[in-house]
């Protein structure tokens, strides 16, 4: 006879807030094309258990300089793009990109040193060249960021772009800037569920509305710390559905930056033949640090590869049919 | 779910006997709920209750094995949704599909290749764990030759698989190595390949079109026919109802002990896969969300690499960092004068490290100070990596008798530690290193002048 199956369904207490990248000229900015992200109240692509509002975003990271110490088979997917920001931009969105994470790494102090106004050019420049949503961030050196991100705010006045990231110990000018221009924040913490909502605590604190920021919960690459990673967003996004507001927030992946910088992704010389080739194992390694965070809730994913890029939207597009 | 004590007591004859050891049988009960005292001290306990009893407390996923000795593959088992509440107890088996219809030679030249393949990760052997043989053919003698071929190339074991019980029994008589699985039973062949499956002591995969009704149903027929190890194919092959199936197999059988499905899924992400890297993609998404087998339909150390290091990080028990063993490791025949570095051995610390001495390539020693496997800074805000434990070490370690120029490079995230293990050192001089591995080949650089 017939065996009849309950599939069980979780009803979330709460779920993970919207968030919406980018302004139209409606909004008082000047993009084409907006992002939101987030609305979830079950996890991942289940469906059968809820509906899936917004389909995590893939984004396309350039630099506001050439990065040297990337390795030459990543150079070689886009060029000589590289060398102009806006160049590079457009053809980020011409792979795919359905947002553009501009690293301003030019204003390292212990490198090109380029001033905060320089890189508010350049944010200017690429938010002419392109109409898709923009992140971004500053030299990843806490003082510096400071500086430039304040300026990049106001250039960017009325676009809402998201600036990346404040931590614990580094918000309040940032916090202020997001404030002041319209923009998001993105709040990044060390794969941990309490920092995670300390440093969220402390922005909306200043009166960050809780649909202006982003979480990053700090991205160990495959190999790398993955599971880490791995487990603190699963934890995060279960809080989230149990209703800890300090928890539902989209979720924001460097996948590119972090996969790209291991030995398996970047070394020519000297690495064991089973690795398999260097051009296709990068490339499959940016793509299963995606796939894999993608399983455990990431809403925008970071991504360097084109080809990463494209075969990310793919499954993403499958995982999003009910 | 395990049964509470009182569920025990009803069970047991409630005679107070006192011949299990306990005054009475409420207690022994509690003892036997508690896993303090085993059911078979009572002699006086009746069948249905012992049946009753063992089949609570089966854990909720059945624990399947494929081959044996060397090569055995164990799946299932599992007792949580997610790692962090524990951990994950028994990775997937990676399985290689070919079919009979290839020529015998590309054949067997592409068995031994993908069951050959092995890669060391982290002082762990990372290899396949099956073949699947597919009849393409339709064909029984044309299935067992090949499964032959097969056999002589592999050790791991293998999947037979057949909608033809002839195939599988010319397969199985002609020798298909220790516990093949069986690919598989549906609807309409379920009796034919449940009695094969008794009469071999063999696993037998069930096979649905898409839906877990007709799944359990035939899984329950198929029990009910005296098999007990199964594994579960619900039948779809695209991203999203494969996690739908594969998380609602999972739930029933963990939230709701639901036993038709309490068994191992199998899924075959080549199939409909335009791509290696869409194959690729939907191998992960089963490494990470519940499958027992994951079989893919292309070699290529590109994408079997990574899909192994994967499962080796969604399978890491989140308690018990992986480690390397204390000690002095080399890098680029380092002499004498040069550089000294010092770090805690857990893997990914050593691996970060030992990465960009490497590249750097500069002459290197590397001391690995045993701090339980934390992470430097963890270590050090446990106490485990301090100024005193990294003295002792150094003088214990014999790196004293190696190097002439004594100055011991740390971390730089606990460059706070310098003063004090300059105090614990005497006559050595202790240097702060970056504070990130990246930036290590640039610093080894620099001090090679
Ligand atoms: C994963 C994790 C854990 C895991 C353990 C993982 C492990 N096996 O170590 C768990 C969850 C168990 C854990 C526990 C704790 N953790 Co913890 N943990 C982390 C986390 C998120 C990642 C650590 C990691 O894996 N780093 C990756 C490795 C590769 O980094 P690393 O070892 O430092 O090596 C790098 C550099 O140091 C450098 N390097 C390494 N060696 C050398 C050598 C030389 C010569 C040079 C030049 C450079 C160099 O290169 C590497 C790569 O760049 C960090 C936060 C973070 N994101 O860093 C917190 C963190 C390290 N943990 C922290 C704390 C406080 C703890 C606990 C004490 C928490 C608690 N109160 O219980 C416990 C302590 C453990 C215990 N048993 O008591 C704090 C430390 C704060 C501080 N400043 O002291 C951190 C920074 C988080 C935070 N900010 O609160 N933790
Ligand atoms: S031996 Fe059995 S019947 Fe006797 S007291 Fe113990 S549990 Fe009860």
């Amino acid at each position: 006879m017939a065996v009849t199956v309950q599939i069980p369904i979780e009803k979330a207490a709460g779920n993970v807030r919207e968030v919406t990248l980018g302004a139209t000229a409606t909004e008082g900015g000047t993009r084409t094309s907006t992002v939101t992200v987030g609305g979830e109240s079950s996890l991942p692509f289940l469906h059968f258990e809820s509906p899936v509002p917004h389909r995590p975003a893939v984004g396309v990271e350039i630099h506001d300089w050439n990065p040297e110490d990337w390795p030459a088979h990543l150079r070689e997917a886009w060029g000589d793009v590289m060398n102009d920001p806006t160049e590079w931009a457009k053809a980020a969105v011409k792979a795919g990109a359905d947002l553009v994470v501009l690293r301003l790494t030019g204003t390292n102090p212990d490198g090109l040193n380029r001033s905060a106004e320089q890189g508010a050019e350049t944010v200017k420049a690429v938010l002419k060249a392109v109409g898709v949503p923009l992140i971004v961030y500053g030299p990843g050196q806490a003082q510096k960021d400071n500086e430039v991100l304040l300026k990049v705010a106001e250039a960017a006045a009325g676009e809402r772009i998201a600036l990346g990231d404040i931590e614990n110990t580094n918000y309040r000018t940032i916090v202020a800037a997001a404030l002041g221009s319209g923009h998001i924040v993105i709040s990044q913490s060390p794969i941990d569920v309490n920092m995670a909502k300390q440093c969220n605590i402390l922005a909306t604190d200043m009166g960050l509305p809780p649909d202006r920021l982003l979480m990053d919960p700090t991205t160990g690459a495959l190999g790398y710390g993955l599971e880490y990673t791995y487990s603190v967003m699963e934890r995060l996004r279960l809080s989230a559905f149990q209703n800890d507001p300090m928890t539902q927030f989209p979720m924001i992946c460097t996948v590119g930056e972090e996969s790209w910088r291991q030995k398996e992704s970047k070394t020519l010389e000297g690495v064991p033949e089973v690795w398999g080739d260097i051009k296709e194992r990068s490339i499959m390694w940016e793509i299963l640090t995606a796939s894999s965070l993608l399983q455990a809730g990431a809403d925008i994913l970071v991504l360097r590869h084109p080809k990463s890029v494209e075969q990310v939207k793919l499954s993403i597009d499958k995982l999003m049919k009910a | 779910m395990a049964l509470t004590g009182l569920d025990i007591y009803k069970l047991l004859p409630k005679t107070n006997c006192k011949e299990c050891g306990f005054p009475t049988c409420l207690a022994f009960a509690l003892k036997l709920a508690a896993k303090g005292a085993e059911l078979s001290a009572c002699p006086h306990v009746s069948e249905e209750a012992k049946a009753a009893l063992e089949s609570a407390s089966a854990p909720p996923i059945r624990l399947v094995t494929l081959g044996a000795g060397d090569h055995k593959l164990e799946v299932g088992n599992e007792v949580v949704l997610f790692r962090h509440e524990k951990t994950f107890y028994h990775q997937p088996g990676l399985a290689f599909r070919v079919k009979d219809t290839q020529p015998a030679q590309e054949l067997a030249a592409a068995v031994a290749e993908a069951a050959g393949y092995f890669v060391e990760r982290v002082g762990m052997c990372l290899a396949l764990d099956a073949i699947a043989v597919e009849n393409a053919s339709g064909e029984p003698a044309t299935f067992a030759e090949c499964v032959k071929t097969v056999k002589a190339k592999a050790n791991q074991p293998l999947i037979l698989m057949s909608r033809n019980p002839a195939s599988i029994e010319a397969a199985l008589s002609a020798g298909a190595g220790d516990r093949p699985l069986i690919y598989a039973a549906d609807g309409e062949n379920w009796e034919a390949m449940a009695a094969l499956a008794k009469k071999y002591d063999c696993p037998l995969a069930v096979r649905a079109k898409g839906d877990l009704e007709e799944l359990a149903t035939l899984a329950d027929q198929v029990v009910k026919a005296g098999v007990a190890d199964l594994v579960l194919d619900p039948g779809s092959r695209d991203l999203a109802g494969t996690l739908a199936h594969a998380t609602q197999i999972r739930r029933l059988a963990i939230k709701k002990n639901f036993r038709p499905l309490g068994f191992p899924v199998i899924t075959f992400p080549g199939e409909g896969a335009e791509s290696i890297e869409q194959e690729a993609i939907a191998a992960s998404q089963h490494i990470a969300k519940y499958v027992g087998i994951v079989v893919l339909d292309h070699f290529n150390p590109c994408m079997v690499y990574p899909l192994l290091t994967l499962r080796q990080n969604i399978y890491t028990d989140p308690q018990k960092p992986i480690q390397v063993a204390p000690g002095i490791y080399k890098f680029n025949e380092p002499g004498p004068n040069s550089p000294l570095l010092v770090t805690t051995n857990f893997s990914l610390t050593y691996f970060s490290v030992a990465g960009e001495i490497e590249t750097s390539n500069v002459p290197t020693w590397l001391v690995i100070a045993d701090a339980e496997g934390l992470s430097v800074l963890t270590a050090w805000a446990a106490g485990k990596f301090s100024a005193e434990s990294i003295a002792k070490f150094i003088k214990s370690c014999g790196i004293t008798d190696q190097v002439e120029r004594k100055v011991l490079t740390l971390p730089g995230l606990v460059a706070t530690l310098s003063g004090e293990l300059e105090e614990e050192l005497p006559g050595w001089k202790i240097a702060v290193g970056p504070r990130e591995a990246v930036d290590l080949q640039g610093f080894l650089k620099g001090i090679r002048g």
